[in-house]
């Protein structure tokens, strides 16, 4: 029995001991669909040539991924590394001291002055200390077009959004669906996101969603959104409930539908069906009326590692960080995901036109939206979430009834 | 002896009510506990976490002020009378034409309960596909050369309450056969003997005599048709996410968005209290009628 025991406890070490010299870093995040699944593997494949071990860990979909990701991490069963929103997403867990601190290495690569928009590294850092790397920036402010779907109707590929409205009545004779929407509330939300933007720029997102300004609320220009948003409402199909973003973009691929306004991780499902930017579909950032974008995204943060081979562990975390920074890792990568590198000092020729589109916005800060995620609260998304779907699907809603409850809940706003 | 004259009630059956004890236990903590604990927080201005700053009947107020909820509670309304209505009159016939000792009895029991072995999310799923014009029958029906042909059901704002009905009833009807099934054959076969010998017809007979013999599995019937329709959630997600718009949206959703998603307990606990006390109101008078007149008969 005695020496069963140390038969298991022999194996046990011989099998430590054989990791301890190139580390497995487990890694969860939730890239999985096609695009998101190719951009993943260009991480592990640069990760597991600096010697160390890329073990994935996926988790489909990004409300099932964080919660499960926050209770391992407070929960005392971390993970090497993990992917998660930028912003808040892991304000409490590194307040809490769960994560590895990257100051050193940050500072040694000199992030601060690489990283931009700057504002991305900020949100990196707490007390002054660094304690996750940005990877990408994603946008929700652009419209997607099937360009065949134009020329092959003898069309003009429209230029901004009211191009394409004035063209809804052909498209529809023809048999084609001029706006591809998919009927989840986040996806009728975010049109009417982009549509404020579009329409009253980054002066009016900041009065409402900086300054909660309950005149910007009431005024003409927001009269003209909910305008806008009424008049897509016959623009749409009518088989839109339930239907998921992506289900949405393939319409567009296959050019059943001729456009769509969705986030730039749109442009992930392009190229898994190798459709080219420019030639087989087209985008305009800001509906190509204000051509400014937010800068959301993705960040990875390293869980201080428990147990014997911490040390090991950190190295390899580090090693990671450095090589998601990297010149030729930031390129490799956000040309698979469809989204914009997080430094502007790497040569992205190879990008399609319309990451070109995105980088060249992206270099005037006066472009960039400022975040608005910590102004409105949950309950009061929700609320703006509520009043967006109901009037979208409401043609008898009044457009001053619905700017009435628009402007209430931003003057009970907690 | 005098002390064992009159032993106190209170140990009679004293190992029953010992082992009935942890139940009760559960049921007055969990169930009992629980809900008070829902009432009195719907009277706070709880948003992420419970905090007992009271306000009054605001959380009411905001409730029934909020169209989501007004029409929360007319789509399951429509939803429940409808379904109890279909559910019950379909499934009795079906049972009753089963009980006919017809060949192949098993599979027909088969096909008509098999739906109900499919979650709801199954369920809401596969007919999501079937409604959806652009995709299901309608596609297909118009593929085949009904260019005209129309089923969108699902798309239309009055209409989607109809979906709902027909992929719930499709997979709940064939379980309200089986339990009526049940109680078919629980009826004497002397009963059947004696009708033909009075040359009653046969719809009568059931009519007249047999559903009043099968009150107790009406009423469990009743209650887990109820209680299902109360609880309706998991289809509306899978099948509609309570579009389009705010059309197929049902009470039960709103209260598990306001306090997982929405981070405002208060207003969700106020939803669910309003649940409880629709629920209460039907179920008070029932019990007085069922259980009130015990003692005279």
């Amino acid at each position: 029995m005695k020496s069963l025991k140390h038969c298991i406890a022999a194996a046990l070490l011989a099998g430590t001991s054989s990791m301890a010299q190139a580390a497995d870093l487990e890694v969860t995040h939730w890239w999985t669909s096609g695009g998101e699944a190719a951009a993943v593997k260009v991480l592990a494949d640069n990760f597991n040539k600096t010697g160390h071990n890329w073990k994935d860990s996926a988790i489909a979909g990004g409300g099932n991924a964080r919660p499960v990701i926050i209770s391992r991490i407070s929960g005392g069963d971390p993970m090497g590394a993990t992917q998660l929103n930028s912003g808040r997403d892991a304000e409490e867990l590194v307040q809490a001291g769960f994560m590895t601190d990257l100051t050193e290495l940050s500072e040694k690569e000199g992030w601060k002055d690489i990283v931009r928009p700057s504002k991305l590294l900020d949100s990196c850092t707490y007390e002054g200390k660094i304690f996750c790397v940005p990877v990408n920036i994603h946008s929700f402010q652009w419209m997607w077009l099937n360009r065949s779907v134009f020329t092959d109707n003898g069309m003009e590929v429209p230029k901004s959004w009211d191009e394409m409205t004035a063209m809804q009545d052909k498209l529809k004779e023809k048999n084609i669906i001029p706006l591809a929407l998919g009927g989840e509330p986040w996806q009728i939300s975010g049109l009417a996101g982009v549509l404020t933007v579009a329409l009253g720029g980054v002066e009016l997102h900041t009065k409402i969603n900086v300054e909660k300004s309950v005149e910007a609320a009431e005024s003409e220009i927001m009269t003209r959104v909910f305008e806008a948003l009424g008049n897509a409402r016959s623009m749409v199909d009518p088989g839109n409930v339930g239907r998921a973003w992506n289900t949405a973009t393939n319409m567009v691929i296959t050019g059943k539908a001729a456009s769509q306004i969705m986030g730039d991780w749109a442009q992930g499902e392009f190229a898994v069906a190798g459709q080219v930017a420019g030639k087989d579909y087209d985008c305009l950032p800001g509906l190509g009326i204000n051509p400014v974008l937010d800068t959301g995204g993705d960040s990875f943060f390293f869980p201080k590692p428990k147990g014997d081979n911490a040390e090991e562990t950190v190295k390899a975390q580090l090693a990671m960080a450095s090589m998601l920074m990297s010149k030729q890792v930031q390129v490799d990568f956000n040309l698979k995901k469809g989204s914009l590198p997080i430094r502007g000092d790497i040569d992205m020729s190879a990008a399609n036109d319309c990451m070109q589109k995105g980088i060249k916005i992206l270099e005037k800060p006066e472009n960039i939206l400022p975040s608005s995620e910590q102004v409105w609260s949950p309950d009061t998304q929700g609320q703006f979430e509520d009043l967006w779907v109901e009037f979208f699907s409401s043609p008898e809603m009044k457009v001053a009834d619905a700017q009435a409850r628009f402007v209430n809940i931003i003057k009970t706003a907690d | 002896m005098a002390t064992d004259a009159r032993p106190n009630t209170l140990f009679r059956n004293l190992n029953a009510k010992l082992a009935a004890l942890p139940m009760i236990l559960c049921t007055m903590l969990i169930f009992v506990g629980c809900s008070l604990w829902t009432i009195i927080y719907s009277f706070t201005s709880s948003k992420a976490l419970p905090v007992e700053k009271f306000v009054g009947f605001a959380q009411y107020e905001r409730l029934f002020n909020t169209s989501r909820w007004v029409q929360s509670v007319e789509n399951i309304m429509i939803y429940g009378i409808v379904a109890l209505i279909f559910s019950f009159v379909v499934g009795f016939i079906l049972a009753a034409f089963l009980d006919q000792k017809i060949r192949f009895e098993n599979t027909f029991r088969t096909i008509f309960l098999y739906p109900f072995a499919l979650s709801f999310i199954v369920t809401g799923v596969v007919w999501q596909w079937i409604l959806d014009p652009s995709l299901g029958l309608q596609e297909t029906m118009r593929n085949l050369g009904w260019e005209n042909f129309t089923f969108d059901l699902i798309s239309g704002k009055d209409t989607v309450i109809y979906a709902l009905l027909m992929a719930g009833l499709w997979q709940g009807t064939g379980f309200v056969m089986v339990l009526m099934l049940a109680g078919l054959r629980g009826i004497d076969d002397d009963i059947w003997k004696a009708v033909r010998i009075e040359g009653i017809p046969k719809w009568k007979t059931y009519i007249v005599v047999v559903i009043p013999m099968m009150r107790g599995v009406l009423i469990t019937t009743l209650v887990i048709v109820s209680a299902g329709i109360v609880k309706l959630y998991d289809l509306v997600v899978a099948l509609t996410n309570g579009g389009p718009g705010l059309s197929s949206e049902v009470p039960a959703k709103y209260v598990y968005d306001f306090m997982f998603s929405r981070a405002n307990i208060g207003q969700g606990l106020a939803a669910s209290t309003v649940m409880l006390a629709t629920v209460f109101i039907i179920l008070i008078p029932w019990i007085y009628l069922e259980y009130g007149n015990k003692g005279k008969k």
